[in-house]
């Protein structure tokens, strides 16, 4: 813009009209964005920068720096081929003491127990165990004495992964992942691999809940676009009024419908269908059923709307070239549905992925989605590097779904902009 | 197809009545857990079966007496009201600057000012329990306000700008033009105009603070804890019927808010055809 002024300065008489009116519209933008920056701003702080601390937190690694500064210097140099020089054990023995004085080995323990498995006993045996600064030259005797598991090299090339500042370490671990002795990225042991099974289990069930969304939706969603406004209007209600009603009071609702001695298997007993209560609840059943419930109209409404564009004419116009009812829905309705089918889906799968509250009340054990681990490393186990590196590989999943999400309804308002 | 008389042949009247079927069936699945609870709050027995005992309010009775839901009660209605006024204020504001503001980038700030929908609450809750706590907003009002208006303010930018699309700036700049200073003008020209629109916006903005708890499960003490918060540690330990007239009274509650944005929408629209 403000390479323009030069040129334009030779036209004497125009100039100021055009500059003006250039200011006047600069003056205007800025205006309009002072008003949005409040938002961005208190975003910012709300959501933006919690988040992004959360992302920080799956690849920070402070515990052992802080804890063990000398002997993170030490082994800056080490090579990791063979075990650390006297220098390195002296830092560790003096490290320890401090630590030990400080009350912080725990902190240390914790971070590096997440890396070996019983780094914590290591850590606290020798804390308790090393008297006073060893004498020089003996460090590595003294350490070996107090714990044989200073003398292996996986020991401290522990230490070393987890010199910090930064780690792949958790998000390594949330797929399942790690590191050997050597630095190589291989298979986590079997036990600690369980997260790469919730994941698919999460994918699993919010696939499974998109299917069941779109069957039961695409009739009811036919139906609303179908009839007439009147009666459509009235029919509406009903797919409304759940949605607006509270998810806790729906999953409450559930639980009462389909507990043990619940509504369903009460009227089936007194049907004489069943004899012994079915288990349809705290199971994968009972989230499928609940989850559908309160992810339905997420689907309809999307389905209703893209129904709602479609002209019936096209419709005449298949019949009356001949076309049987079928292949007139098949061939000519149901792809202008499409657009809807692929909206009303990703929207369902998307809010399915980062399910917590439903699978939490009404899901047995082996039913927890990511979310709920996510919960649970956060406020139980306070893993805060495995939950943020597990939050970090479902926002991931989310923000990729979001995008094509956004492509998605983005076109259809192109196409839907050509039609008329 | 658009009406049952365009039928014609049998095959079609049959997959028009399995539709029928089909949907009448979503229904009552739509309906049922509402349908279910809400006889059962009435009851006069303790367990939540069918038949019911006998009638009473004794449920309603509790819910009133007790400190600890009624406390909820005010709390959901303190942080639903409070996020609400601030939501209102900051999204509005954006709003009207999305409306006048150019930019290759308005798609991205817009992306950005909608994410809280999409992101799943888990992340924004850890998020917020790890940054809010050493600045110690956890375990208060403001920072469950905060979060609570942050998870909002996209629906109010979202109906309030919708509303503004449909506005036709010629006449505020007839306001300007007959000496209306920019403030006069948006009192009383444009908030008249857009004003079902933001009552939709804070409609939208006060059922999504009033439902949502994961973010209270990370961060309220127990002075602050919510109506579904309250719920949710009931469903948990034990079903009282207790928690059948607390999810009587949030419907009750979710109810009037759908009906007040229904007259709201069906005003908006006869206006607009009168027009």
């Amino acid at each position: 813009m403000t390479n323009a002024l030069p040129t334009g300065a030779d036209a004497a008489t125009e100039v100021p009209l055009k500059r003006r009116l250039r200011r006047a519209e600069r003056t205007r933008q800025a205006k309009a964005l002072a008003l949005v920056l409040p938002l961005l701003l208190f975003l910012l702080f709300t959501f933006a920068g919690p988040i992004a601390g959360m992302l920080w937190r799956s690849v920070e690694d402070w515990e052992v720096r802080q804890v063990l500064p000398q002997t993170v210097a030490a082994l800056a140099s080490w090579d990791g081929k063979d075990l650390p020089d006297e220098k390195a054990y002296a830092a560790l023995a003096s490290d320890i003491l401090a630590a030990r004085a400080a009350g912080t080995i725990a902190i240390a323990a914790k971070r590096l127990n997440y890396a070996l498995n019983g780094f914590r006993t290591i850590l606290t045996s020798t804390g308790r165990n090393l008297k006073a600064v060893p004498e020089p030259g003996t460090a590595r005797e003294t350490l070996g004495k107090i714990n044989p598991a200073w003398r292996e090299r996986a020991t401290w090339t522990t230490i070393k992964d987890a010199s910090g500042p930064i780690t792949g370490f958790y998000l390594l671990a949330a797929l399942d992942l790690t590191r050997n002795a050597d630095g190589a990225i291989v298979a986590a042991a079997p036990d600690q691999a369980i997260y790469r099974d919730i994941f698919v289990r999460t994918f699993l069930i919010s696939l499974g809940v998109t299917a069941l969304c779109l069957i039961l939706g695409f009739p009811v969603a036919y139906l609303l676009a179908t009839l007439p406004p009147g009666r459509s209007n009235l029919l509406m209600i009903f797919v409304l009024l759940p949605f607006w009603t509270s998810l806790l009071v729906r999953t409450c609702a559930w639980i009462v419908l389909l507990q043990s001695k619940g509504v369903v298997n009460d009227s089936l007993h007194w049907l004489g269908i069943i004899d012994a209560p079915l288990r349809l609840i705290y199971n994968r059943f009972g989230v499928c059923v609940a989850m559908t419930h309160v992810l339905l109209p997420f689907m309809i409404l999307p389905l209703y709307s893209s129904m709602k564009a479609i002209s019936p004419a096209y419709m005449r116009a298949a019949a009356s070239l001949g076309a049987p009812p079928l292949t007139a829905f098949l061939r000519i309705y149901l792809p202008q549905t499409l657009p809807g089918i692929g909206a009303g889906s990703l929207l369902v799968f998307i809010l399915a992925l980062g399910y917590y509250i439903t699978p939490a009340l009404v899901g047995g054990a082996a039913d927890q989605m990511i979310s709920y681990f996510i919960a649970l490393y956060t406020t139980e186990t306070a893993n805060w590097g495995l939950a943020s590196a597990l939050g970090a590989v479902l926002l991931l999943a989310t923000v990729l779904l979001a995008l094509v999400y956004g492509k998605l309804v983005q076109g259809q308002q192109v196409t839907g902009g050509m039609k008329n | 197809m658009s009406d049952n008389s365009s039928l014609r042949t049998p095959s079609q009247r049959i997959a028009w009545t399995a539709t029928i079927v089909v949907s009448t069936l979503v229904f009552i699945f739509l309906m049922a857990p509402i349908l279910a609870i809400m006889p059962l709050s009435f009851s006069s027995g303790s367990y939540l079966t069918y038949p019911l005992p006998g009638l009473s309010l004794r449920w309603y009775d509790d819910f009133i007496t007790s400190p600890r839901w009624m406390n909820s009660l005010k709390n959901s209605m303190i942080i639903g009201v409070a996020s609400t006024l601030l939501s209102m204020v900051l999204g509005t504001l954006a709003a009207l600057g999305l409306a006048q503001w150019k930019s290759r980038f308005k798609p991205l700030v817009l992306a950005f000012v909608l994410s809280p929908v999409v992101v799943p609450g888990v992340i924004t809750a850890v998020g917020l329990y790890f940054s809010f706590a050493p600045i110690g907003l956890t375990g208060s009002y403001l920072g469950l306000i905060m979060a609570h208006t942050a998870l909002a303010t996209p629906f109010v930018v979202i109906t309030v700008g919708a509303t503004l699309q449909s506005f036709d700036t010629n006449l505020a700049r007839a306001a300007a033009s007959l000496g209306a200073s920019p403030l006069e003008a948006f009192r009383r020209v444009i908030l008249p105009l857009i004003l079902p629109g933001l009552a939709s916006g804070a409609l939208f903005a006060f059922a999504t603070s009033f439902d949502e708890v994961v973010i209270v499960l990370f961060m309220a003490g127990p002075e602050q804890r919510t109506l579904p918060r309250e719920m949710f540690s009931g469903i948990r330990e034990n079903i009282s019927p207790t928690i059948t007239a607390a999810a009587v009274i949030l419907t009750t509650i979710s109810v009037i808010l759908l009906a007040t944005l229904e007259a709201l929408r069906r005003r908006n629209e006869r206006l607009k055809g009168g027009g």
